[in-house]
């Protein structure tokens, strides 16, 4: 295998080696080698397939910008990235590396008959195809869209690495570590402020990296810059991130940065993050991110070994390695001059230089020719050869018909710059077009950034260096010198494009949209350059269009006969390349997804074998199944014994606020639809708590510990957002109360004791309270002694049986638990979990806030009308509850539900209706909110809300569902224990 | 009479960090939350022994007790005295709460020992450890010892204190410590 | 991500720890249970949602808990001031009848 590595040239170590196979076979590949060079060094050019015509492509570029050679990069097979910019990616030992998009090889693709099938595949293509039948596009036109879309493909395994996030702040933000971005963080460091430098490359350096004709303060640009970087890492205030892309600029200089922290090692230690998400709130940001070299809009100007002028120079003079043995130069710039120049000096013949100028720069112009190079003004390249490789360009003197065929292996084009304003058009500035050169630039800032350098068209050197030294903040004396000032540059189709339909001329490459496609676009009517985008896709793939949007514009423009301020361009946005998943994911994965709340009784439930349901981010007990049982018969036992004995529920995840103040009964006044004054201290009351639209918003016990406080509690779910809207009013409508409010959900451990033997379990364990009916009756609450630990004991029951609410401290949760739980079982009592909560609760009409209710049922629409103060003059609902709307009558009404066939259980959900027969769309009643099978009224119970359903009692409604239709009957909703004498004991 | 009940602690045996940053669970301790406006605080900063901050951010120390501005009526007040394990703890914020009813100005006192636990990240990778989830800045010239706040970790509510240059105390309610406490552990890891 | 500068922490803070809390400046109604249902329908469900400049309040609700309230153009996202809940609706800082003096606040 012929080696293009160049003895002498570059900076990589010849000694220290890495081994990669690419699509099977192996290579070699020096340490600091991108996949790109290291395959470039084996005059490797074809790397992949282009997206829709799947053409052969190879690498373009030396940067973040490739849109043509994406691999996918693998350690292992869960280790494995598709669509990996192979400029981007440094070579490791042992990297697995294949191409994509093609089959059954990357020589040979079967799809390639898209390239013949062309004209089939203009622009809106898929828009105008697949329009009809409309019953294919599911079963037909999707999957297989699908399966030709897209590049890579995914992974199917988890991905095993793990991915860090970090906040970080500072006071300048410097954004591209070259000869500007250098000089700004060296200016901001030495006024002593704290300064994180970023750049994407491994090294610093930026176009310092392959422009060796550079100068700065007497020495090669590079060598410069690499001081630079020894001087600000050994600074405290400096934080300098490389193989970090700034991806997003947010609102107030929030910047998303990305850091690639293994991808570049053989073997990586296990505990590293594979990448690490910055989110940085930076007072300043500079810009220093340069600027990206356009290609040439010509006839076939994508076959490999036709790239960037300055990506070979990049891939010369840094990375050692010649693009080719026989090169030509198509341009519009000067900058490809230098190309050729460094080139030649390194042996490497040069075929011709191509011109599409009558009158280039001088300089560069007698420099070349000088070295014996042939320099053709005023001519273009109008066509390639080569199959998977360029063999030859075809060159014509503009406008003559006459050509010449010049044989190359490679061919280097530029149409100039285009400043990168990607992170300032994202950070919402406005840019204006800079007509002499045929550019966007910065204009308005609407953050407090800068920009310097040739992303704020910047073009002189020593200009650059003062303008980003004072961006900084300070003064660095830096000075610098170039060996040829550069001129030209062009946007648009070059001679060559064609207007023959049958050309391709590439705009944008990673989409195949070619000047046709554009002009196309516009002559069947877009004439917005948004509209243009889409219709075409020109600078929608995952590149963004950073080669192609200006000569997209540019064509557009020509088109349309408009200036190209007037046809606009398009808005940037973050990301500036792609982020991993696995990055904007970070920590938030496996445990650390969402915090998993368990109780204090948590582990003493799992001991006694509880399954656990998830409610909100609570763990709750679900229910307890001894061996041998389902749910169903878990849940009907425990329902049973509960009644019959007792039953233990951990009852902690209820919302609990402390309300404490001399205005606290008067708040709760207000916050509630009851009254509060005349509540005793050692009382509890039930409370429902509306919004200002009357509708029912939570509702839960209130026990008055004092005068001065209360002890409120609220559903599992509601707990934060009940504290939310009371402080909500505390603050803002009435502020001059004195009362505070405290989440005390977690101070405490709850711990209910319900049934016939509830007290007896308890009573031995409480000291300093008589628990009789006669001086502890239901609603009461106390505080006293659990075992020694101070508690508070209510005397409340969601089951209709004695019930008793334990609270005590959280860490003694658990022992507390087992104390009770050890006296049950003796008692022949059992643990309860959340479903026979529900159960119980229902066999007595009490209903869930959240799912007997849904936001649009008032109190008396619940049957809990009683609740709503008469006297009172205000509280949040009072007004709302005088809507039309809400006092009207046929409002749905929670009533019961008993089914014609006790045994049947209804689905929760499922719609009402008076007439069966009804032809469809029926008249829908209303639904079932709550559904279950009563094992202690040894049939199935139910809650719905139905239109006027109170006046229906006794009536028989319908529910029908997919294979049948439910009679049942309207009743009421207490279906046990209807006289209610149980719960006094 | 009943046996007394034992505490059971929610980080019981939590261990993590790594070289540069040391992750422990804090001793119990007693807490209260103290509510009251402005013209109360006098009363309750003698009342309490330790005088109640007024700034925003800042906490203030006397012996084992430390009162953290949480807002502008809101403190989080520790006491960090020798706790029997047997003792629960609420005795000594009852007292905290005691004293403060004593000075008879209106104020909220409620007691937050259990609901609250608290871990101990120490160490020069402190700060670096808590911005793997804290959205603040804790260089030492915005967030000094002695520095407070209430803030996110991750997905959950926070108070942080810093207590020395390398010190931090992470208070969270007692259900979210194990999130805490692993993400700790992770970002700790990935430094 | 939003920068939001707390009037009661006088700090800049993470959006993160806030939550919008809707529009500024509407007064519940002092006789609320008398008042028209136009009056109520005005005061609860009708809002502005402008496209500019807007008083809005927020809640600084994972720092110190207080609402507070904000002048914010919605279309740049930018505060141009904060204030403590309970002061009157403040004018645009820059415009003439702005008194930055009457404001225990701070831009943001």
């Amino acid at each position: 295998m012929t080696s293009y590595r160049i003895k002498g040239a570059g900076r990589l170590t010849p000694a220290r080696t890495a081994r990669f196979t690419f699509d099977g076979k192996i290579y070699t590949a020096l340490e600091g080698d991108t996949v790109a060079s290291a395959l470039l060094a084996n005059g490797v050019h074809l790397m992949g397939r282009s997206f829709k015509y799947h053409r052969p492509r190879g690498i373009l570029s030396a940067g973040a910008e490739e849109p043509n050679a994406l691999l996918d990069v693998a350690r292992d097979a869960a280790r494995r990235q598709p669509n990996v910019r192979a400029s981007v990616q440094e070579v490791f030992d042992g990297a697995i590396i294949q191409s994509q998009n093609r089959w059954p090889t990357l020589g040979f693709d079967i799809s390639s008959i898209n390239n013949l099938l062309s004209p089939f595949f203009a622009a809106g293509f898929y828009y105008k195809t697949f329009m009809w039948p409309r019953e294919a596009w599911a079963k037909l036109y999707e999957p297989i869209i699908r399966r030709a879309a897209g590049l890579g493909v995914a992974p199917k395994e988890e991905d095993p690495d793990h991915y860090a996030n970090r906040f970080a702040h500072c006071d300048v933000l410097v954004a591209g570590a070259g000869a500007a971005g250098l000089t700004a963080a060296l200016s901001a460091a030495e006024t002593g402020a704290s300064v994180i430098l970023v750049d994407e490359r491994a090294e610093v350096g930026g176009a310092l990296l392959f422009d060796t004709s550079v100068t700065i303060n007497g020495q090669s640009g590079y060598d410069w810059a690499q001081g630079v970087l020894v001087k600000l890492a050994a600074m405290p205030n400096v934080r300098v991130l490389t193989r970090t892309t700034v991806f997003g600029y947010y609102n107030h200089n929030f910047i998303g940065l990305v850091e690639r922290v293994t991808d570049h090692m053989p073997r990586p230690d296990k505990l590293l993050p594979r990448e690490r998400l910055w989110q940085v709130r930076a007072k300043k940001v500079v810009l220093a991110t340069g600027a990206i070299e356009r290609h040439m809009v010509f006839a076939n100007n994508d076959r490999p070994g036709i790239l960037l002028a300055s990506a070979a120079r990049m891939y010369l003079n840094h990375y050692g390695v010649a693009v080719g043995s026989r090169i030509g130069v198509y341009t519009a710039h000067d900058s490809a001059y230098e190309a050729a120049i460094d080139l030649k000096k390194a042996g490497v013949e040069i075929a011709a230089i191509v011109d599409c100028r009558a009158k280039p720069g001088d300089a560069v112009v007698s420099a070349a020719r000088n070295l014996g190079i042939e320099v053709l003004t005023g001519y273009s390249v109008i066509d390639t050869a080569g199959r998977l490789r360029i063999s030859s360009m075809t060159v014509a003197r503009n406008s003559s018909t006459n050509h010449r065929k010049i044989a190359v292996d490679a061919l280097l084009m530029s149409g100039g710059w285009t400043p990168s304003v990607h992170l300032f058009s994202q950070s919402r500035g406005k840019l204006k077009f800079d007509a002499e050169n045929q550019r966007f630039l910065p204009n308005i800032y609407a953050e407090n950034s800068i920009s310097v350098g040739a992303c704020n068209g910047t073009d002189d050197l020593n200009a650059l260096l003062t303008e980003a030294s004072a961006a900084g903040g300070g003064s660095v004396s830096v000075s610098g010198d170039s060996a040829f000032t550069w001129t030209g540059g062009m946007i648009g189709a070059a001679e060559g494009a064609g207007k023959d339909t049958t050309v391709k001329a590439f705009v944008d490459f990673q989409h195949d949209v070619t000047a046709k496609d554009i002009r196309l676009a516009v002559r069947e009517g877009m004439h917005s350059i948004e509209h243009i985008k889409r219709f075409t896709t020109n600078g929608m793939a995952s590149d963004q269009g950073k080669l192609s949007n200006m000569h997209g514009l540019a064509i557009a423009a020509e088109v349309l006969g408009k200036e190209i301020p007037q046809v606009g361009l398009t808005t940037f946005r973050a990301p500036y390349t792609p982020v991993t998943y696995g990055t904007l994911i970070a920590h938030s994965r496996g445990d650390l997804f969402d915090p998993a709340r368990k109780t204090p009784l948590h582990a003493e439930l799992t001991k006694a074998g509880a399954e656990f349901e998830d409610v909100g981010n609570w763990k709750r007990a679900w229910y307890f199944p001894r061996r041998g049982e389902d749910m169903h018969a878990a849940v009907n036992r425990e329902c049973r014994t509960a009644r019959e004995v007792a039953g233990i529920f951990d009852a902690s995840t209820l919302g609990k606020i402390e309300v404490v103040g001399p205005d606290a009964a008067k708040f709760l006044n207000l916050m509630y639809t009851n009254a509060w004054d005349n509540l005793k201290p050692g009382k509890c009351r039930y409370g429902i708590m509306t919004r200002e639209d009357g509708f029912v918003y939570d509702d839960g016990v209130v026990g008055r510990l004092a005068e001065d406080r209360f002890h409120v509690t609220t559903t599992t779910g509601g707990a934060p957002r009940v504290l939310h809207h009371m402080e909500d009013y505390l603050h803002t409508e009435f502020p001059d109360l004195k009362v505070w409010l405290t989440s005390t959900t977690e101070q405490w451990a709850v711990i209910a004791v319900q049934g016939p033997k509830a007290r007896e379990i308890i009573e031995p364990l409480v000291e300093g309270l008589d628990l009789s009916s006669e001086a502890f009756p239901h609603m009461s609450v106390a505080e006293c002694t659990v075992m020694g630990v101070p508690a508070r004991l209510f005397r409340v029951s969601f089951t209709g049986e004695v019930g008793y609410e334990v609270n005590v401290p959280a860490d003694y949760g658990a022992s507390v638990w087992k104390a009770i739980w050890e006296r049950g079982e003796a008692l022949g009592a059992c643990l309860y979990g959340t479903e026979t909560m529900h159960v119980l609760r229902a066999e007595k009409g009490y209903i869930i806030v959240g799912q007997d209710t849904d936001g649009t049922v008032t109190p008396d629409d619940a049957g809990y009308g009683w609740a709503v103060s008469k006297k009172k003059t205000d509280f949040v609902g009072i007004r709302g509850l005088k809507r039309p709307d809400l006092m009207r009558s046929g409002r749905k009404q929670l009533v019961g539900l008993l089914t014609a066939d006790p045994l049947e259980v209804l689905e929760e959900g499922g719609q009402i209706v008076a007439d069966p027969n009804e032809p469809k769309p029926m008249t829908m009643l209303g639904h079932v909110t709550s559904a279950y099978w009563s094992e202690n009224l040894g049939r199935s119970i139910a809650i719905a809300l139905v239109a006027d359903g109170r006046a229906r009692m006794g009536q028989t409604v319908y529910i029908p569902m997919k294979d049948k239709t439910i009679a049942a009957t309207v009743s009421d909703m207490v279906f046990f224990d209807k006289e209610g004498g149980r719960i006094h004991g | 009479m009943a046996d007394l009940a034992i505490r059971t602690l929610p980080l019981a045996g939590a261990h993590g960090g790594s070289a540069s940053v040391r992750l422990e669970p804090a001793q119990p301790a007693r807490r209260i939350s103290l509510r009251a406006g402005a013209e109360a605080v006098a009363a309750l900063s003698t009342a309490l022994g330790v005088n109640l901050p007024t700034e925003p951010r800042t906490s203030a120390s006397n012996d084992s007790r430390t009162a953290l501005w949480l807002g502008p009526d809101e403190w989080l007040v520790i006491d960090e005295g020798a706790v029997d394990l047997n003792d629960s703890g609420t005795g000594v914020a009852n007292g905290l709460i005691n004293a403060a009813a004593g000075t008879g100005v209106a104020h909220s006192a409620t007691d937050v020992s259990h609901r609250n636990t608290a871990i101990l990240v120490s160490g020069p990778a402190a700060a670096d450890v808590l911005n793997g989830g804290c959205p603040l800045d804790l260089s030492l010239k915005a967030f000094r010892v002695g520095a407070c706040a209430r803030t996110l970790f991750g997905k959950i509510e926070v108070v942080l204190l810093r207590t020395g240059e390398q010190n931090f105390r992470l208070e969270c309610w007692r259900s979210f410590s194990e999130y805490a406490f692993g993400l700790l552990r992770q970002s700790a890891e990935d430094l | 991500m939003l920068l939001i500068h707390c009037p009661y922490c006088r700090d800049d803070r993470s959006e993160l720890e806030f939550r919008w809390a809707g529009e500024a400046h509407i007064a519940r109604p002092e006789q609320i249970s008398e008042i028209s249902d136009e009056a109520f329908s005005e005061y609860f469900f009708m809002r502005d949602n402008t496209k500019g400049i807007a008083w809005e309040r927020w809640r600084h609700i994972h720092g110190c808990g207080r609402f507070f309230n904000a002048i914010r153009d919605t279309v740049s996202d930018k505060f141009l001031l904060t204030y403590k809940a309970g002061l009157p609706r403040q004018p645009v800082p820059g415009t003439e009848t702005a008194g930055v003096e009457t404001v225990e606040g701070g831009a943001a």
